[in-house]
């Protein structure tokens, strides 16, 4: 089976633009990818282990499904191979052909974007649902754009980012709960917090690179979520914290009652439940423009210029005299203050917090998000966002198979275009015009 | 002391578990340079084979002895070995020589892919399974204190032992071997002189997976209850395991295995079971600060 598959990946390698395979190869190869597909479902799908009502584990065989199984491995594998020839499947960094349509469209795509996002609540008149998941895709993008700062432009692999999430949720949890203090003070604070834990986890990472740093920031989180579910006095555990006041419009509360010192009584609107989700879907659209203002603004100043180099090569920046420590420390704690603010909101919105929002698989999510947006473009995080978390709710009615799915969809994007959707990045410096270039000219870093 | 032996036997076992999955982390880390994010969830198939395997011959009334704990042991490395060669060939094979995020990424996406698709195939319930192989040795008696080295845990022992001796010698001995160590040296140069790089790095694939499906068949006869999600944080432990020993040594991995599975089982006897995980991974921390490239690992060279 090794041999025969080895023959094919050489073939494959060569050919690029050949023309389709003849039937009957492709009928063979069809054949050899549906026993594959048997020998990896007979056992895990053919043979369901059950707890039966004594107990005791039994089998239910269900070959029907190994059989449908095959059978869609089969038809799928021959359908490729006839309608692509040999070129399917095989990673490209060129820009496609809706990539160049999108570049030439680039220069109103973004401000489009914004402008569709400016506008969302007004043209779903209200949709609970679409404002909902306006705000969970909102939420990402900020989450996304603050770890761009980390990955993308310092070249710091950290797989560890909802620890400063969960610090941001955790801190204004407990700050409005315990001291009262109102969202838009606990905010900043949380922001503060979250850099604080930035610094404080970027110091002993300093030495460290690549993938030593990648397993460090991972342990780093797991080790926030572990106490944050054991410290039971303080976090209240896996019960988490409840009863987190609500956002107020600048002091004016959002209530149903009318009074003249709530939103609806103030501003003499009709009281609506739809007016907080809109404040909320405004408020985390303006802390996402936030987090983005500033990237862009900081990838002009020295310290984003530094970012990058140190991106590029470390060692050529201790050279020139750059301050590794500085630069590195800045940008975890400013990724971490965004993650820390974007926590906060979180926290605000749900009313309740628990670990269980903070696991690792979070982290994955969000450097997807940053992966598959391209590392360092800003446009290419917000669509991976929308893509991602968007596509993900749109196939709710898949249940159980939904996450299934996600991954699978990951795994592919990854395969196709490993440099990201947006394959192409705009240089913080040129000389003279400032020209895109391929994802793949940007250096990744290695910590 | 009584109590201490206990642990030690504990954690000797429990560090066995890690240090083979660690080997297959630190292979392919080696090989291609790669965090296979997924290998903790082939271990966790492995365990899941290794159940049906036990389930079916105790179906036709053969499940007791050593034969059935073997037949098990190899059912499961087979096709577990399967799906480490599949994984390979259709998510890792495509962005060979790509950046470097890339295949982590898609090991990450393999990892929610194989959780889910074991979770909707098997349900997402527990499975418990009485034990094989009950009772053990009592090694002391102190006081009301008997400290017991079970038949299981001297399997694991044994078992272990006796599959990283093989593997010790098919990397030091055999063509295959001497491949997999040229290809982790240089890959390109490797291939120059001969070597079937794809091949090499398909088997180092097929040899980690099966080397999981080991750990996964001992931690089902040892604990007796396994679920989808085992292998999130058994893969997380045992890759701290791995850079703890230095990543890309292979008795780095075992002793990081071992090292990992004394911290927790010490830490869960004499101060809190809840923070074993925190522990393990500060002492992972701590052991970096000091030694950057973990206990066995080769200093980096950097070039400009």
């Amino acid at each position: 089976m090794t041999q025969a598959s080895d023959d094919r990946s050489g073939e494959s390698r060569g050919g690029l633009n050949r023309p389709p395979l003849p039937i009957p190869r492709a009928l063979r190869d069809a054949a050899i990818a549906a026993a594959i597909a048997f020998g990896l479902f007979a056992v895990m799908v053919g043979l369901r282990t059950e707890v039966s009502p004594t107990g005791a584990l039994v089998l239910r065989q269900r070959w029907a499904e190994v059989a449908m199984l095959c059978g869609i491995v089969f038809a799928g594998r021959l359908a490729l191979t006839l309608w692509l020839g040999r070129r399917a499947l095989r990673p490209t960094t060129a820009p496609g052909p809706w990539a160049v349509r999108l570049q030439q469209a680039g220069r109103f795509f973004a401000p489009a974007l914004l402008a569709a996002a400016l506008v969302l609540p007004i043209v779903s008149g209200g949709d609970r649902y679409l404002l909902d998941l306006g705000i969970l895709v909102l939420t990402y993008v900020m989450l996304g754009w603050g770890l761009n700062i980390v990955v993308g432009l310092a070249g710091l692999l950290d797989l560890g980012y909802v620890a400063f999430y969960g610090i941001g949720a955790y801190s204004y949890a407990l700050l409005s709960t315990h001291f009262g203090l109102s969202f838009w003070i606990g905010l900043p604070l949380a922001g503060i917090m979250a850099a604080f834990w930035g610094v404080l986890l970027g110091f002993p990472v300093l030495r460290l690179r690549g993938d030593y740093l990648a397993i460090v920031t991972l342990a780093f989180g797991e080790i926030i979520r572990v106490v944050l579910n054991n410290w039971v006095s303080l976090t209240g555990g896996p019960n988490g914290v409840s009863g987190i006041p609500r956002p107020s419009f600048f002091g004016l509360p959002f209530s149903m009652s009318g009074e003249p010192d709530t939103f609806a009584g103030f501003f003499g609107l009709e009281p609506s439940p739809s007016h907080r989700v809109i404040f909320l879907y405004y408020l985390i659209l303006g802390l996402a423009l936030l987090t983005n203002w500033v990237t862009i603004r900081l990838r002009r100043q020295p310290l984003g210029r530094a970012w990058e180099a140190l991106r590029e090569d470390e060692i050529a920046c201790r050279a020139l005299g750059i301050n590794v420590t500085v630069t590195k420390l800045s940008a975890f704690a400013l990724g971490a203050m965004f993650g820390g603010f974007a926590g906060a909101f979180f926290a605000t919105r749900q009313a309740f917090v628990s670990p269980e929002s903070f696991t690792f698989i979070e982290s994955a999510i969000i450097l997807a998000i940053v992966v598959l947006g391209g590392l360092g473009s800003q446009v290419g995080v917000a669509v991976a966002a929308l893509v991602m978390i968007g596509g993900f709710e749109l196939f709710r009615d898949l249940g159980e198979y939904r996450m299934l799915v996600f991954g699978g969809v990951m795994v592919v994007i990854m395969i196709l275009r490993p440099r990201g959707l947006v394959g192409t990045r705009t240089p913080s410096v040129a000389l003279g015009e400032k020209r895109a270039i391929g994802g793949d000219l940007v250096g990744e870093g290695r910590g | 002391m009584a109590y201490a032996l206990q642990q030690l036997i504990n954690g000797i076992s429990l560090g066995m578990i890690y240090g083979l999955i660690a080997v297959g982390y630190t292979m392919v880390y080696g090989i291609i340079g790669m965090i296979n994010f997924a290998h903790g969830d082939v271990f966790m198939i492995g365990a899941f084979i290794a159940l049906i395997t036990a389930l079916l011959l105790s179906a036709g009334g053969m499940l007791d002895g050593p034969a059935a704990i073997l037949l098990m042991l190899l059912i499961s490395m087979a096709f577990t070995a399967f799906y480490g060669w599949t994984m390979e060939r259709v998510a890792y094979r495509p962005l060979r020589g790509s950046f470097r995020l890339a295949p982590l990424i898609t090991a990450i996406g393999l990892s929610i892919v194989l959780q889910n698709y074991v979770q909707v195939s098997q349900g997402a319930r527990v499975k418990p399974m009485e034990a094989l192989l009950p009772g053990g040795i009592e090694v002391m008696r102190d006081g009301g204190f008997v400290v017991q080295l079970s038949f299981t845990q001297m399997l694991i022992i044994g078992v272990t032992l006796a599959v990283l001796a093989v593997f010790t010698l098919l990397v030091t001995r055999t063509p295959l071997g001497r491949a997999m160590r040229a290809c982790e040296q240089d890959r390109k140069m490797a291939a120059l002189l001969g070597i079937d790089t794809d091949r090499t790095i398909s088997l180092t694939f097929v040899i980690g997976a099966a080397l999981a499906a080991v750990a996964g068949t001992m931690y089902l006869l040892r604990y007796g209850v396994i679920d989808f999600y085992i292998g999130f944080l058994a893969g997380v432990k045992a890759f701290t395991a791995a850079v703890l020993g230095g990543i890309g040594s292979l008795p780095g991995a075992v002793l990081g295995g071992l090292l990992i599975g004394l911290i927790e089982t010490f830490w869960s006897a004499y101060f809190s079971v809840q923070y074993k995980d925190v522990a393990a991974f500060s002492i992972l921390v701590l052991t970096l600060i000091f030694l950057p490239t973990g206990l066995l690992g080769r200093q980096e060279v950097e070039k400009v």
